[in-house]
């Protein structure tokens, strides 16, 4: 099987039997944009991986591992496929663009990654937080947020992270 | 916060989540809280900004969290000029539990207990797009015993939830009688459940590996009983509902949307069907063994309130078909796969040797260890396309568990379908997209 990347000048990988395109952040929304012309016209998912504490996951090469990973999963009727679009995102700088001109669907799930990571996507029109309250501190899904926890009075249990 | 007044809670504001008023709003956040979806030409634009309503003729009505009818804790901010909504915005996250950062830190063997909360209508398929997703990283093929098992528990779901949706959308229209007849049907199927896994609902039945029982003794009777009971009552909803004027002057035309527009939405399920587009994972991208069952995709054409009841209702049908032929095609075996890495070893083994309660202790305590990897899975739950996104670092914990719930995506078509509605029609919409909100919020 030749790379499913290539036609589209990103690098790709097969991760369990399913293609996954790389692009880096400046390519990403004229990846999404190119899928969709050849047939991936619905957007399943947006979602975000914050790999803080595993650093070490395998990529194809030339592609820079970086804190935040913001995955799209899109789907095509005619082909019955589903393909996904890994981007990597800074910790420094959680900023990418937003498919909301796209794919209009993606509105809430990009609000929802916004409020989870704090990853900010440009030309969002209403990017406020969607599950927690307006005035929430922090974004819980990062591996950095501290987890609620009781504390266990015993002798080398684990303190509270 | 700024203001802490006696009870903080009484200064809880949803702040920029809300719907603003109009005269604060520009005209991009007009055109999207009337929810249009596609690109409209400039002209078009021009003309809707044209189309100046007053600002002391319209009013902003909240409609939940605490409505009846919005199934949960749905809250809508709706704007309302008369009876007739003008812009609509869905706010959620009153019933967000942290349930993805929950399952972070249970292990894969716990894992089925805490998504299955999440669409408490229909538990069964969380578990089983997590046990689907958590498979395919470990490689491990399930005997076909426990595929069918899982097939036959999830169309029995599928029925259970759509009589769920009969029940309360009946209701919501003032088919009162509705809510008892659904629920009593409903109630068969859940007392199988309850004979099968022990519980009604959240069962945590199906885990990494197959199921957590076999099939109780007289399955077969009981299901032929149910098989037997339910096509007269449905014949009973069609004379109530379906033939009966009022309701088809309540549904009819009521709440378009056109095949575009849904996909558009990203919108999958009895929605996306109910404007004539035949998309059905089940049909089209087979999981379990649905490729080896007869059975028709029911969809729509007007993609209206009455399609997506009609199609919910004939669903039922279909389903009823499969599970007829699952009672057939039932292949013998074992119920889980042995591999001694996922599953623990049997009770009776448990009282008679050490190495079996070692084994069965260190399964439950530390769990099993997932390679490194990450997987999209997603199947046909009753709402729509529901899928898993696991990433694993090789612990035995999953790294990230993402959930896409089907109610989360499709409730974005309703400032669409609302538009231009009357507020009364807001009920039969909001109770068409069928919402659960445990799964919205996760």
């Amino acid at each position: 099987m030749s790379e499913p990347g290539a036609e589209y000048g990103v690098a790709s990988t097969l991760s369990v039997g399913q293609v996954v395109f790389h692009p880096d952040r400046a390519g990403y929304r004229a990846l999404v944009s190119d899928l969709r012309q050849a047939g991936y016209t619905v957007c399943l998912d947006v979602t975000a991986v914050d790999y803080l504490t595993h650093p070490g996951r395998s990529l194809p090469a030339g592609v820079l591992a970086e804190r935040f990973e913001v995955v799209a999963i899109l789907l095509s009727f005619e082909r019955r496929e589903r393909v996904r679009v890994r981007v990597q995102v800074p910790g420094a700088d959680p900023v990418v663009a937003s498919l909301y001109d796209l794919h209009p669907g993606s509105e809430a799930m990009e609000r929802e990654v916004f409020d989870m990571f704090g990853i900010t996507f440009e030309g969002h029109p209403d990017l406020t937080r969607i599950l927690m309250p307006e005035d929430w501190e922090g974004h819980p899904l990062r591996k950095d947020y501290a987890v609620g926890r009781i504390p266990v009075q015993f002798k080398g249990a684990p303190g509270a992270r | 916060m700024a203001t802490t007044d006696v009870y903080p809670g009484a200064a809880t504001s949803e702040g920029a989540q809300e719907l603003a008023a109009r005269d604060g709003s520009t005209a991009a956040e007009l055109l999207r809280e009337s929810g249009s979806v596609l690109r409209l030409s400039e002209a078009a634009v021009a003309a809707l900004s044209e189309q100046a309503v007053p600002e002391d003729e319209t009013m902003i009505i909240n409609m939940g969290p605490q409505h009846p009818s919005t199934h949960g804790v749905l809250r809508l901010m709706l704007e309302l000029e008369g009876e007739t909504v003008l812009r609509t915005k869905p706010i959620v996250g009153y019933l967000h539990t942290g349930m993805e950062k929950t399952g972070e830190d249970l292990t894969y063997l716990q894992g089925p207990t805490n998504v299955t909360r999440m669409d408490y209508a229909a538990p069964l398929f969380n578990e089983l797009v997590f046990s689907l997703a958590t498979e395919a990283l470990l490689g491990v093929e399930v005997p076909p015993r426990a595929t069918w098992i899982r097939m036959l528990m999830c169309e029995l779901n599928r029925i259970s939830s759509h009589f769920l949706f009969l029940a309360t959308n009946g209701m919501d229209l003032g088919a009162i009688s509705m809510i008892l007849y659904g629920w009593r049907e409903r109630d068969l199927v859940l007392q199988f459940f309850e004979k099968t896994s022990g519980l009604r609902m959240n069962h945590n039945y199906i885990r990494p590996g197959g199921v957590a029982a076999d099939l109780p003794d007289g399955w077969r009777d009981d299901l032929a009983g149910i098989l037997d009971a339910l096509p007269a009552r449905l014949g009973e909803y069609d004379s109530l509902m379906t033939a009966q004027p009022i309701w088809q002057g309540r549904t009819q035309g009521v709440g378009v949307i056109t095949p575009e527009e849904a996909l558009a939405l990203g919108t999958t399920g009895p929605i996306l069907r109910s404007t004539g587009t035949p998309w059905d994972l089940r049909k089209d991208m087979p999981y379990l063994a649905y490729d080896q069952v007869e059975f028709d995709v029911v969809v729509g054409s007007y993609g209206d309130v009455f399609d997506r009841y009609a199609i919910r209702l004939n669903e039922i049908r279909e389903s009823m078909r499969i599970v007829a032929q699952i009672l057939d095609a039932m292949p013998g075996g074992d119920y889980r796969v042995q591999d001694k890495k996922v599953t623990p070893p049997p009770r009776a083994r448990i009282d008679e040797s050490m190495e079996a309660l070692i084994h069965h202790f260190k399964i439950f305590t530390e769990g099993f260890r997932v390679p490194e990897g990450e997987v999209y899975v997603a199947v046909e739950s009753p709402r729509g396309e529901l899928g898993c996104y696991l990433v694993s670092d090789g612990s035995a914990k999953p790294y990230r568990l993402h959930i896409r719930g089907p109610s989360f995506v499709n409730l974005q078509t309703l400032p669409h379908m609302l538009r231009g509605g009357l507020i009364a029609d807001a009920v039969a919409i909001i109770s068409s997209v069928d919402p659960i909100m445990g799964e919205v919020d996760r």
